[in-house]
């Protein structure tokens, strides 16, 4: 689901509603706490983030090397390998597994990959009916919308609309919103889909190079359910998944479910390596992106993300504007650095999305500076020409006059000499400012003219 | 020790009681500090915004007014970590290089170069902090609540000498107020609800001033608090470190 607004819009949007802001930014704080909680029980907590940057610089630095030997690793194992550059032909790749088998139905976990792809979506115009079986994916799936997190992909709902939504799709009674009687229709109804289908697709969370399995971190053991029922096991993962050997998971695993909700590791790390007799393995590994990404050095290191969501809990514009205002399938932070790789134009919006408060750097568990990136971005942005003439101008006015003492000094007195006598000029509904805060009161003197006036020692420069 | 005194744009102009009392601290403090006139901005709005390639001649202007000190000081965090991380100049490198390694914030300049253990201060009021997030995670003023690591704070330490002040606990002790530069007329809505949560979490622990190493942050407060008429006021932790005994 495309949008053509931007973010200050759409959050415009979403705080027009201040109870649910409220309610939505004390749920992601109260889970930025348990991070916190569980990050300061862990010994050497630091030291694992370093360790586990250091690893992904690696891999990232020799990727070309570690793709071939995990391919190598993989045939060898009897997983067939494919590689796609874009969604288009990555889409067209899982079409063309389940056509030849004849399959028309596939149950689907733990892929925001897919959804970046809109892999649903081509399938469905093909005749082949896809399912989310994350609970979460599952009801953002149901009600035709995008993950609005990575981690928790419907965090923006309340359990009253949930259950309004199962109400009208999966039958429950009205007015239920009981969420252990809710997941208990949806796993019912889940555990049927998982029974019928032939495929199964699911994403990766770490791929091994040195042994050519794949690892999937849940909560719900949905990917294993779909996966150990399925005679097609589809996954699908972005290049940069890789780990170089089976060892470094130690560490990532330890960051993984604690940066993302606090919880020491997911119920749930499922490592898949060979096809069962009679079934298929199928991989695909996809660039989208990747490969220019790597071609940037001040944004490569952005490809260490192991997508934990970490950033998007501690980050306050996120939580004060929900995931949705984002536009993209990747919100928050993480999402704003990554985006206007993939198309600048449409993202151009989202680096200035942030306070640049550096909260996200601090809580990433592979210690992408994220919020330097930010920062990067808008640099290139303005660059290449995607903001508007009339900011560009008003840059061109400000920049003139900080090179200036003397259009400083008159500036200053003219903008002071306005908000003193002419406060209707400023204090209306064009300026923004001025919506919900009132203007600085304005001092009669600036502190340089208190000074000249003031201070005679030492003021050889005045 | 020669310091040059660095009165950002938006201090100069519209908070010149708080340029005062830095100065009016720093002479207590028997600093030999000067204002050099023609100085104007960090460049911070421009290069903020994207525009950092339109900023040069505002960084040359910058190196001009403050070569040749042994310290810059300069009492907002968020300018100070400007000009030390992006100040930079075609024409003398060299010059720009000894200006990021010689300028500090306020608060840092009192802890860690004049090392000062009291301060001949009273302020008989509860203080809520606003760490500036410039200040925190830039300068690292204070211990930052995401990492696993001992705690200090550098503004706490020289708050701690003043007297008759009582600090209040805040819920989230190191939370963005939502300023962020433009970002408050670009995402307004986001902006000041940050904001308004900012002074609730203070207000609501019994604040009747809300201070910080950076009026940035403390500007955008003021007109939240201002707008609904609330009791609460702003103040620069120079004013406060520089309330002496006598003037109230």
């Amino acid at each position: 689901m495309k949008s053509t607004a931007d973010h200050a819009t759409l959050a415009e949007k979403f705080n027009r509603d201040e109870e649910r802001v409220d309610w939505h930014d004390g749920a992601l704080w109260w889970i930025r706490q348990k991070r916190d909680r569980s990050a300061n029980l862990t010994p050497q907590w630091e030291e694992l983030r370093e360790a586990a940057s250091a690893i992904k610089s690696n891999v990232i630095s020799n990727l070309h090397d570690y793709l071939v030997q995990f391919e190598e690793n993989l045939t060898k194992n009897g997983v067939k390998v494919y590689w796609a550059s874009d969604a288009e032909e990555h889409n067209q790749i899982v079409y063309s597994i389940l056509k030849a088998k004849e399959i028309t139905q596939m149950v689907k976990s733990k892929s925001m990959l897919t959804e970046e792809c809109g892999l649903n979506e081509y399938l469905h115009e093909r005749g082949i009916d896809v399912i989310n079986s994350d609970l979460g994916e599952y009801i953002q799936q149901i009600d035709n919308e995008p993950p609005s997190h990575i981690v928790l992909p419907c965090i923006h709902k309340k359990k009253e609309e949930i259950g309004e939504l199962f109400h009208e799709h999966l039958g429950t009674e009205k007015g239920l919103s009981d969420p252990t009687l809710l997941t208990r229709v949806a796993r019912k109804h889940l555990r049927n889909v998982f029974l019928t289908r032939r495929a199964a697709l699911t994403g990766v969370n770490f791929a091994v190079a040195e042994t050519g399995e794949y690892v999937v971190c849940t909560n719900e053991g949905n990917a294993d359910m779909g996966a150990h029922l399925s005679e097609v096991q589809i996954a699908s993962m972005g290049l940069e998944k890789l780990i170089p050997e089976r060892k470094h998971l130690g560490v990532f695993l330890r960051l993984l479910a604690r940066s993302a909700i606090g919880q020491p590791i997911t119920i749930y790390s499922s490592h898949f390596k060979k096809p069962r007799p009679g079934q298929e393995m199928h991989l695909i590994l996809v660039d989208k992106g990747r490969s220019t990404l790597l071609a940037r050095p001040d944004f490569r290191d952005s490809l260490k993300c192991i997508k934990c969501g970490g950033c998007m809990n501690t980050c306050p514009v996120y939580r004060k504007s929900g995931g949705l205002s984002y536009h993209n399938t990747i919100s928050g932070p993480i999402g704003a650095i990554l985006a206007p790789n993939l198309d600048m134009q449409q993202h151009a919006d989202l680096p200035f999305a942030s306070t640049l408060c550096g909260s996200c750097s601090n809580v990433c568990p592979v210690k992408i500076p994220i919020h330097d990136q930010l920062y990067k971005w808008r640099q290139v942005i303005v660059k290449e020409g995607y903001v508007a003439n009339r900011k560009t101008f008003s840059m061109k006015a400000m920049s003139l006059t900080f090179a200036s003492p003397d259009i400083y000094r008159t500036a200053g007195l003219t903008g002071r000499w306005i908000l003193n006598y002419a406060p209707f000029a400023v204090n209306n509904k064009f300026n923004p400012w001025y919506k919900q805060r009132d203007m600085p009161e304005s001092p009669k003197q600036s502190f340089g003219e208190w000074y000249k006036k003031n201070v005679k020692e030492n003021n050889k420069d005045a | 020790m020669r310091v040059a005194l660095f009165i950002p744009c938006y201090v100069n102009q519209l908070y010149p009681s708080a340029a005062i009392a830095t100065l009016e601290l720093l002479q207590k403090l028997a600093v030999d500090v000067s204002y050099p006139a023609k100085q104007t901005c960090c460049g911070q709005p421009m290069a903020n915004s994207g525009f950092e390639h339109m900023a040069q001649s505002c960084n040359d202007l910058f190196i001009e007014n403050f070569s040749g000190y042994d310290y810059i000081v300069a009492p907002s965090a968020s300018c100070v970590l400007h000009i030390k991380d992006h100040l930079h100049s075609h024409a003398d490198e060299d010059a720009a290089t000894e200006i990021r390694g010689r300028i500090y914030e306020l608060v840092e300049f009192l802890t860690d170069v004049l090392k000062i253990e009291k301060l001949d201060a009273r302020f008989p009021h509860k203080v809520g902090m606003h760490q500036s997030c410039h200040g925190l995670r830039g300068l690292h003023l204070a211990q930052m609540s995401e990492l696993v690591a001992a705690d200090f704070s550098k503004p706490q330490h020289l708050l701690n000498m003043v007297e008759g002040i009582e600090m209040v606990t805040l819920d989230r002790k190191d939370e963005c107020c939502g300023f962020g530069g433009l970002f408050c007329i670009a995402e307004e809505a986001v902006s000041v609800k940050m904001g308004k949560d900012r002074i609730t979490d203070h207000t609501k622990n019994g604040a009747e001033y809300i201070t910080s190493p950076d009026l940035s942050c403390l500007m955008h407060m003021e007109g939240i608090l201002q707008r609904n008429k609330s009791n609460v006021k702003i103040i620069h932790i120079a004013e406060i470190l520089n309330s002496s005994v006598t003037q109230i």
